[in-house]
C-alpha cells in the first residue's frame, strides 16, 4: 500500500446488551417460570429502546476517544420509534458530538448495520469525514410465544471508522440485493412477521449469504481457510451452522458463536455485535469474514491489524453477557414491551411541551450541569444564579454523563406508575458535586444502599403523549 | 428589618372550619360558606357586607380562583386576593391578611383557606410529571428522601414513625370535624402496603376536602368583638432550595422549617421554644415530616426525636402536645385550608374550648406547614394577650 494512502478501518468498537434475560422456560411456562428448557434471550428493560441501547454501545465505543473529532454518525435500526424524526441526531446529542456532525439513519432491513459500516468506510476513504461512528441497535418485537420471540434478542454495537489508530481494516465488501418476502414488518404492524420457516432459511437467508460470500472470495482471492473466524448473521444457530458448513468452513474451529440461548438475534445489531465479540478474542493478523442478511446479503473481510483490547475499559459483548438478571415472570416481559395493559399506558395526555424539551436539551439529552466560575460549585439543573455564591450568569456547562456517582438518598415509590414497580428514586451526587434527582434502573430494590457507587445511563424516562421521552438514570456499577 | 414589628398588632376574633372529609355532596362554595359564617358568628359579625373590608384566600387547586370566594360570600366591591405557596398556602394567606390589617389599611379582614381535591377524580395526590426529566413521582416520594440517611445516622426506624401515626389517629378521634376517627396500632402501620419506602399507607396523611376561615382585626378593635381574642405573635414564610438539587443538602432535616423557625421565633421573641410553647400543630403530611419538624423547630435536639416519641413528649398528655386535633394525618389535608385549620385548633386551645383535646393552661401556640419538594415553610405563633 502506498505510504500516502492512510490505512482506514475500525479504530474502536463497543457493544451493549441489556441486563434482563428472559429464560425460555418462562416463555413456555406461561406466567411464572417453570422448569425445563435451558437458554435465555436478552430483553431491553422497560426504559430501554433502540435509541438508549445505541447510546450505551456508542458510549462503550467512545471510551478514551476525543468526541470533538467525530464528524459522522450513522445509526442503523429497524426499530427506531419514529417514522419521521431522525435518530442519529438524537443519539449525537446524547453523546455530545459536534453540531456539524453528518448524521444519518439507516433502516428498513437487518442489513442496515453493514450498510452503515460500508457508507462510513466510503466517507472516510473519500475524505468527506475523518471519523464516523456507526451504531446499530434493535429492539424487535415478535408475536408473544412465537418461535421468533425465542430467537430474537435486544442489543447494540458501535464502531468508530477512521484512519487514526486503526485496529482492523475493512478490506473488501460485496453485496447482493434481493427481492423476497421472507421477514417483514409493515408501518403499522406491532410484530415482526415471517413466511414459512424453511422457505425463509433456504431461499432467503442461505441462498443470499452464500452468494455474497462466494462473490467476496472471488473478489478478494481468499479461500475459507484464510479466515480465523466466520462471523455469520442468521435466524437460528442451526441455519448458521448449515450455511457455514456449505461454504466450507469448519463450524467448530471457525464459526463465531452466534450466541443463541444467551443473547438472541438482535436484528440490525446482530452481525455487528458478533463482529464485536469476535474482535474481543481476535489476535493481530486474524482475518474475519462477516456476512449479514436482510433482503439480500453483505459480506466483508475484516483484518485485525493492531491490538484490539487497549486499556480503555471497553466492556464489549463479553462483559455485558456476564451482567444479567433473570426475569422470573413472562408477564414482566410483556409489560416492558407494552404487550399488556398497565396504568402507565393509560396516562397518555398531551405529552411534554416541545418548547420545554427544546430549551432543556442540553440538560436532558446531553446531561449537562452547570459549574460556577466563581466558586466551582457544580449544580443541576441549569441555574442563572449560583446556589452557593449567588454569582449571576457565571456558570459554564459541564457534561455529567460519564462521571461516577454516589447515592445520597433513595426511596422506593410504589405509588408512581411503573411497568416494573417500585420505582427506585434517588438523589445522586455526580463526582464534582452536582445533585441529581434520578431514577435508578437495572436494580433490584434490595441492592439499593446509601453511598453506593453508580454510573449514568441514557433511558426512556416516560412515554407521556405516546412518545418516548429520554433522560438519564443511574445504575449500580457492576 | 424589625422582626418584632408584627408582634401583637393583629388579633384573631373569630374562626370557622367546615367538616373535613370526602365531601362529595358539597361544592367548594358550600365549604367556604360554612367556614366563613362560623367565623362570622364566632366574631359576632352580623353585617359581613359592611364589616369585612378585605379578603385573603389560599387555595392550591381552585376551580375559579378569587371568584369562588367572592361569589360564595357575595363579598364584592372590595379586594379579594388569592395566594399559593404549596402546603403553606393557608398560612401565607393569613400572613397577607395580618400585614394588611397591621399597616392600618383595613380594620377587619377575612382569611379563607380551602381546597377540593376530591373533585379531581384521583385518590391521593396526582402523580406529577413536569417536563421530560420530571420523574413520575409523588409527594410521598419527595418527603421520604430524608428517611434512609436519617435512619442510618440516628438509628430511627419505621416503628418510630408508626408511633406518630398512632398518636395522631388517637387525637383525631377526639376532634368532631376530623375526617378519620379510628384508633390504630403500630402493627397496623407496619403491615400496611408501602406507598414510597419507608412510608406505608398509614404514614401518609388523609387527603380531604375542606375550608377554614379567620376574622382578623387590629388589636385596638379586638375587644369590640370579644374578650378572649387571640394575638398574632409571629407569621413567617421561608423558602429553601429544592432538596433534590441543593448542592449542600444533608438529608437530615428540612431546611425550610429551620429557616422559617428562626424568623418566627425572632418575631415572637421566643428563645426556648420547648419551654415557651404550650401546644403545636405541625405539618404531618408524612410521619417522618412530623419527626423532623420536632427537631427542625428546635423542640428537641437533632437526632433525639426518637426518644421523645418513645417517652410521649408530644402526646396529648405530654409536655408539649403536637397535633392535638389529629393533624393532617386524620383531620385531613385540603392543602389551601390546612394552615388555617391549624390556626382554628390553636385558637380553640388558647380559648380553652378544645373539649376532650384541651391542653391545660395553654397560652402560646405554634402552627407549621411545609410544602413543595419541600421548599417552603410557613409558621404562625399566636398567644393570649
Amino acid at each position: 500500500m502506498p505510504a500516502s494512502v492512510p490505512t482506514i478501518g475500525i479504530t474502536s468498537y463497543g457493544a451493549y446488551v441489556p441486563m434482563p434475560r428472559l429464560p425460555f422456560a418462562a416463555i413456555a411456562g406461561g406466567g411464572r417460570k417453570s422448569g425445563g428448557g435451558g437458554g435465555e434471550r436478552a430483553v431491553a428493560y422497560f426504559d430501554e429502546d433502540s435509541v438508549t441501547m445505541a447510546v450505551a454501545a456508542a458510549t462503550d465505543c467512545l471510551r478514551g476517544v476525543d468526541r470533538s473529532k467525530v464528524d459522522g454518525l450513522f445509526f442503523a435500526s429497524t426499530t427506531y420509534p419514529y417514522k419521521e424524526k431522525q435518530g442519529a441526531s438524537l443519539i449525537a446529542k446524547a453523546l455530545d458530538l459536534r453540531r456539524d456532525v453528518f448524521a444519518a439513519d439507516f433502516s428498513s432491513s437487518t442489513r442496515a448495520g453493514t450498510a452503515a459500516l460500508r457508507a462510513a468506510l466510503d466517507a472516510v476513504r473519500a475524505g468527506s469525514a475523518a471519523q464516523v461512528l456507526v451504531v446499530a441497535s434493535d429492539c424487535r418485537v415478535a408475536p408473544p410465544r412465537s418461535a421468533l420471540e425465542r430467537n430474537f434478542g435486544d442489543g447494540a454495537a458501535a464502531f468508530l471508522v477512521g484512519s487514526d489508530g486503526v485496529m482492523a481494516t475493512i478490506d473488501h465488501f460485496t453485496h447482493v440485493a434481493d427481492e423476497i418476502i421472507d421477514v417483514w414488518r409493515r408501518d403499522d404492524d406491532a410484530f415482526v412477521k415471517q413466511w414459512e420457516d424453511r422457505f425463509v432459511v433456504e431461499h432467503g437467508y442461505a441462498d443470499n449469504v452464500r452468494e455474497a460470500v462466494r462473490r467476496l472470495l472471488e473478489k478478494s482471492g481468499l479461500t475459507v481457510q484464510d479466515f480465523a473466524r466466520a462471523v455469520l448473521y442468521g435466524p437460528d444457530a442451526r441455519s448458521i451452522e448449515g450455511v457455514a458448513r456449505r461454504l466450507g468452513f469448519d463450524p467448530k474451529a471457525q464459526l463465531e458463536d452466534p450466541l443463541f440461548g444467551k443473547l438472541g438475534n438482535t436484528g440490525t445489531a446482530f452481525a455487528p455485535m458478533l463482529l464485536a465479540a469476535a474482535l474481543e478474542k481476535a489476535k493481530e493478523g486474524d482475518r474475519l469474514l462477516v456476512a449479514n442478511y436482510g433482503d439480500g446479503a453483505d459480506a466483508v473481510v475484516v483484518t485485525v491489524t493492531g491490538p484490539v483490547s487497549g486499556a480503555t475499559g471497553r466492556r464489549g459483548v463479553g462483559w455485558h453477557l456476564g451482567r444479567r438478571s433473570e426475569l422470573d415472570n413472562y408477564d414482566r416481559y410483556l409489560a416492558f414491551r407494552h404487550l399488556q395493559a398497565s396504568d402507565q399506558d393509560r396516562r397518555a395526555g398531551a405529552g411534554v411541551s416541545a418548547t420545554v424539551h427544546y430549551r432543556d436539551r442540553n440538560e436532558d439529552i446531553s446531561f449537562h450541569g452547570h459549574r460556577c466560575r466563581k466558586c466551582g460549585t457544580v449544580q443541576f439543573p441549569f441555574q442563572r444564579v449560583c446556589f452557593q455564591c449567588f454569582a449571576k450568569d457565571e456558570l459554564d456547562e459541564v457534561r455529567l454523563a460519564e462521571l461516577p456517582g454516589k447515592v445520597l438518598s433513595f426511596t422506593m415509590d410504589f405509588f408512581a406508575g411503573s411497568p416494573d414497580p417500585p420505582l427506585v428514586v434517588t438523589v445522586t451526587e455526580a463526582q464534582g458535586g452536582a445533585r441529581l434527582h434520578l431514577q435508578m434502573t437495572d436494580v433490584s430494590p434490595r441492592e439499593v444502599a446509601l453511598d453506593m457507587p453508580v454510573e449514568f445511563t441514557f433511558r426512556k424516562i416516560h412515554e407521556y403523549g405516546g412518545t418516548p421521552n429520554y433522560f438519564w438514570k443511574c445504575t449500580p456499577i457492576r | 428589618m424589625n422582626p418584632e414589628a408584627i408582634r401583637d398588632k393583629v388579633a384573631i376574633v373569630g374562626m370557622g372550619c367546615c367538616k373535613f372529609g370526602e365531601n362529595w355532596d358539597k361544592s367548594p362554595e358550600d365549604m367556604i360558606v360554612e367556614a366563613a359564617f362560623e367565623a362570622y358568628q364566632d366574631a359576632g359579625i352580623d353585617e359581613p357586607q359592611r364589616q369585612i373590608e378585605a379578603v385573603f384566600c389560599g387555595s392550591v387547586y381552585p376551580s375559579k380562583g378569587t371568584a369562588e370566594v367572592a361569589d360564595a360570600l357575595k363579598l364584592f366591591g372590595r379586594p379579594v386576593s388569592m395566594v399559593q405557596n404549596y402546603c403553606a398556602t393557608g398560612t401565607d394567606a393569613f400572613r397577607y391578611g395580618v400585614f394588611a390589617v397591621a399597616c392600618g389599611m383595613y380594620d377587619t379582614a377575612l382569611v379563607v383557606g380551602f381546597d377540593k381535591p376530591k373533585d379531581r377524580g384521583v385518590s391521593g395526590p396526582n402523580v406529577q410529571t413536569a417536563g421530560v426529566r420530571g420523574l413520575p413521582m409523588t409527594p410521598a416520594g419527595w418527603f421520604s428522601l430524608c428517611a434512609a440517611r436519617y435512619f442510618q445516622t440516628y438509628g430511627a426506624s419505621r416503628e418510630d414513625l408508626a408511633k406518630i401515626a398512632v398518636k395522631n389517629h388517637h387525637n383525631g378521634t377526639l376532634a368532631p370535624k376530623s375526617m378519620l376517627k379510628r384508633e390504630i396500632t403500630v402493627e397496623d402501620v407496619l403491615k400496611a402496603p408501602i406507598i414510597s419506602w419507608p412510608f406505608g399507607l398509614y404514614d401518609c396523611c388523609a387527603q380531604s376536602d375542606g375550608a377554614a376561615a379567620a376574622v382578623i382585626t387590629r388589636r385596638e378593635l379586638a375587644k369590640g368583638f370579644r374578650d378572649d381574642h387571640v394575638l398574632v405573635k409571629a407569621v413567617a414564610i421561608a423558602l429553601a432550595p429544592n432538596p433534590q438539587s441543593d448542592p449542600t443538602f444533608d438529608f437530615l432535616r428540612w431546611k425550610p422549617t429551620v429557616y422559617a423557625a428562626q424568623q418566627a421565633y425572632a418575631q415572637a421573641g421566643i428563645a426556648n421554644p420547648f419551654e415557651e410553647l404550650d401546644v403545636a400543630q405541625v405539618h404531618d403530611c408524612f410521619t417522618l415530616t412530623e419527626l423532623l419538624t420536632y427537631e427542625d423547630l428546635g423542640l428537641c435536639e437533632k437526632g433525639s426525636a426518637r426518644e421523645h416519641i418513645a417517652s410521649g413528649t408530644f402526646a396529648l398528655d405530654g409536655e408539649l402536645p403536637v397535633n392535638t386535633d389529629g393533624g393532617l394525618k386524620t383531620f385531613g389535608h385540603p392543602t389551601g385550608a390546612t394552615g388555617v385549620r391549624m390556626l382554628y385548633e390553636n385558637y380553640k386551645q388558647l380559648q380553652g374550648k378544645a373539649e376532650q383535646r384541651q391542653v391545660k393552661d395553654a397560652t402560646t401556640a405554634l402552627s407549621h406547614n411545609i410544602g413543595g419538594a419541600p421548599q417552603t415553610c410557613g409558621i404562625t405563633i399566636i398567644g393570649m394577650p
